[in-house]
């Protein structure tokens, strides 16, 4: 194991991180902006460097500053956490070539898997279906248009080089589409440096599912089930849940069968999510894999018993995932809220500043992963995250009943959240019954 | 009355003797009196606190010169004692104060430097930095150790302006 390992993030992420650090008595150097100088997890670390003014460009997201603290501390590998640098692939090379070990999947699996349009091919070498699509990028409009009478509308454009719901568009017919793909290509190169688009056919009313992977170094890859990330607002996940409450055995194994396909295909290792859209017959589709730990790690972390940080960290450090797949059990069901720094009387804007009033809540069931306190100050410049409320109990409606009751129970003042927009959901019969897709939020809230 | 305007102008003198030798603690004791003085310090005191006991077998405080017998600190100037400016690491890298290990340091306590002026060298991935003054004035203090890790933000270097 590691005798000392960087933190290369922030927030609820890197508090985690360190957690599960102290358990495995593995030593950690945190990263901080200015911004985030006077975090209380930063007293947790064993050693905090300041690495640069808030904005990210010029602090989280510099890759020079931070392998100069990594250097100065002499730690042996990075955990990169999820966003910022976690999948950015030149900075999983630079870690390699200055002698630290990068605290994830292999820099080709990450360029295999990392490409969207590569990933499908992948998944088609797998025997992993895929939503209909273009075999590769379009150049030209006038190949949409073609491409698109052929599938049959409606289609997705989407960016080679993205996600998060960006450089996305879904289009109905002609009229829209040559408009449509010079936007998309526009934000694609404006979000991630690359206008590179590929087309899909639109499922409609589709399920949002994903599987979380393990893999070690020595070839024994095993699945820890599945989330049903269907309550998504603009493509931005709100609620995560697990199991999935309408898969039937067959198709979980399935699912979860052609994730391992992919990821053994990649030759992967470490954490990784395996997405899919799921189809309102059930017919599954490979969307993309995420070579990364996920904000919502811990719905499955709560089912399966397993702490999937530390073994990130085993994995990394060589140690073998000796674990049996039928050792794996999912038991009961648990549900994650992401609590946001917006309001959501008004767009959901975001809604930076001091939290003045904090009180969390607790009880059985209860698990609050967050960096945030009384008295703490939501910068303008991060991710507007500032908690994330996991239920675990026997049944779903149970967990449905003890989430609300925890909502109810937080106090965030007197910067608005998004907690009365999760407490609507909750309440609303569609998802109580679990008759969802990704569109459900925003047709009716 | 006449006792408590000369008691007075002793606390005033003993406060005006505190400030002249940035002492933070002052405690008298004679008989069973006692006067302890606080001066609030601004910033986080680290242990080298200068403090000057003084027990007085007298009767009027202070009737007898003081021993001082305080360690002044070797670092900690007060802070607004005087308007000096900061040079501070505008990167995460290792200090050099000197361009190769037998030369003499860039700067000095005493030297001139312009905003051109390279004060110091920071390495960070085996690229050696110079770091330039960015200000006119004269170098009062140095903060950091030639090999010190310095992180982004720490002061380097204390400066009078010009």
């Amino acid at each position: 194991m590691f005798s000392r390992i960087l933190i290369a993030n922030r927030g609820e992420i890197a508090l985690r991180i360190i957690r599960a650090c102290r358990e495995l008595d593995v030593e950690t150097v945190a990263v901080y902006s200015e911004a985030d100088k006077d975090a209380p997890y930063l007293q947790l670390a064993d050693e905090a460097v300041c690495i640069g003014p808030a904005d990210c460009a010029r602090s989280y997201l510099n890759i020079p500053r931070i392998i100069s603290a990594a250097e100065i501390t002499d730690v042996e590998a990075i955990h990169p956490g999820y966003g910022f640098l976690a999948e950015n692939i030149h900075f999983a090379e630079v870690c390699h070539e200055c002698g630290l070990t990068f605290i994830g999947p292999p820099v080709e699996a990450m360029q295999l898997l990392g490409d969207k349009v590569q990933a499908r091919e992948l998944a088609h070498r797998a025997g992993v279906p895929v939503v209909p699509g273009s075999e590769g990028a379009i150049e030209k409009d006038t190949h949409a248009l073609d491409l698109a009478n052929e599938m049959g509308y409606p289609i997705i454009i989407k960016a080679a080089a993205g996600g998060g719901g960006r450089g996305m568009r879904v289009v109905h017919n002609d009229i829209n589409l040559r408009s449509a793909f010079s936007s998309a290509r526009a934000e694609a190169k404006a979000a991630f440096g690359d206008a590179t688009v590929y087309m899909e056919k639109f499922i409609v009313e589709p399920r949002h599912v994903e599987v979380q992977i393990m893999a070690d170094k020595h070839g024994n890859a095993l699945h820890f089930y599945e989330r049903d990330c269907s309550t998504q607002r603009r493509h931005q996940k709100m609620i995560e849940e697990s199991p999935c409450p309408v898969l039937d055995k067959r198709t979980r194994q399935e699912l979860a069968d052609a994730a391992l396909r992919i990821i053994k295909e990649a030759n992967y290792d470490n954490a990784a999510t395996v997405e899919f859209i799921l189809d309102k017959d059930k017919g599954y589709y490979f969307i993309e894999a995420n070579t990364r730990i996920q904000v919502e790690h811990p719905v499955t972390e709560v089912v399966t018993g397993h702490d999937l940080i530390k073994w990130q960290l085993k994995i990394a450090a060589g140690e073998h995932l000796n674990l049996s797949q039928r050792s794996i059990k999912l038991t009961g069901a648990a549900i994650e809220c992401r609590i946001n720094a917006e309001d959501p009387e008004r767009d959901f804007a975001p809604c930076p500043g001091t939290i003045t009033k904090y009180i969390p809540p607790g009880g059985p069931g209860v698990r609050v992963d967050t960096h945030v306190h009384q008295g703490w100050t939501v910068s303008p410049s991060y991710d507007s995250m500032i908690a994330k409320v996991i239920v675990h109990q026997r049944t779903r409606t149970d967990a449905i009943e003890t989430m609300k009751r925890a909502l109810r129970e937080f106090v965030i003042e007197p910067i608005k959240t998004t907690i009365p927009a999760c407490l609507d959901i909750l309440s609303h019969n569609l998802f109580v019954k679990s008759k969802i897709d990704t569109g459900f939020v925003e047709r009716n809230f | 009355m006449a006792h408590k305007d000369a008691d007075l102008r002793k606390i005033k003198e003993l406060i005006k003797i505190m400030t002249d030798n940035e002492l933070v603690e002052v405690e008298i004791k004679h008989g069973d009196d006692k006067i302890f003085l606080k001066r609030s310090h601004g910033q986080q005191v680290v242990n080298q606190v200068p403090v000057m006991r003084i027990d007085s077998g007298s009767a009027a405080v202070g009737a007898q010169t003081p021993e001082i017998s305080s360690q002044p600190t070797a670092a900690q100037p007060s802070p607004g004692a005087e308007n000096l400016a900061e040079i501070k690491s505008p990167i995460v890298g290792t200090f050099y104060a000197t361009p190769s290990p037998d030369s003499d340091p860039y700067v000095e306590v005493g030297a001139a430097v312009g905003p051109q002026t390279v004060v110091c060298i920071i390495e960070a991935m085996k690229v050696l930095n110079e770091i330039k003054a960015e200000m006119s004035g004269t170098i009062v203090e140095v903060l950091v150790s030639n090999g010190q890790a310095v992180e982004y933000g720490q002061p380097l270097f204390k400066v009078k302006p010009d």
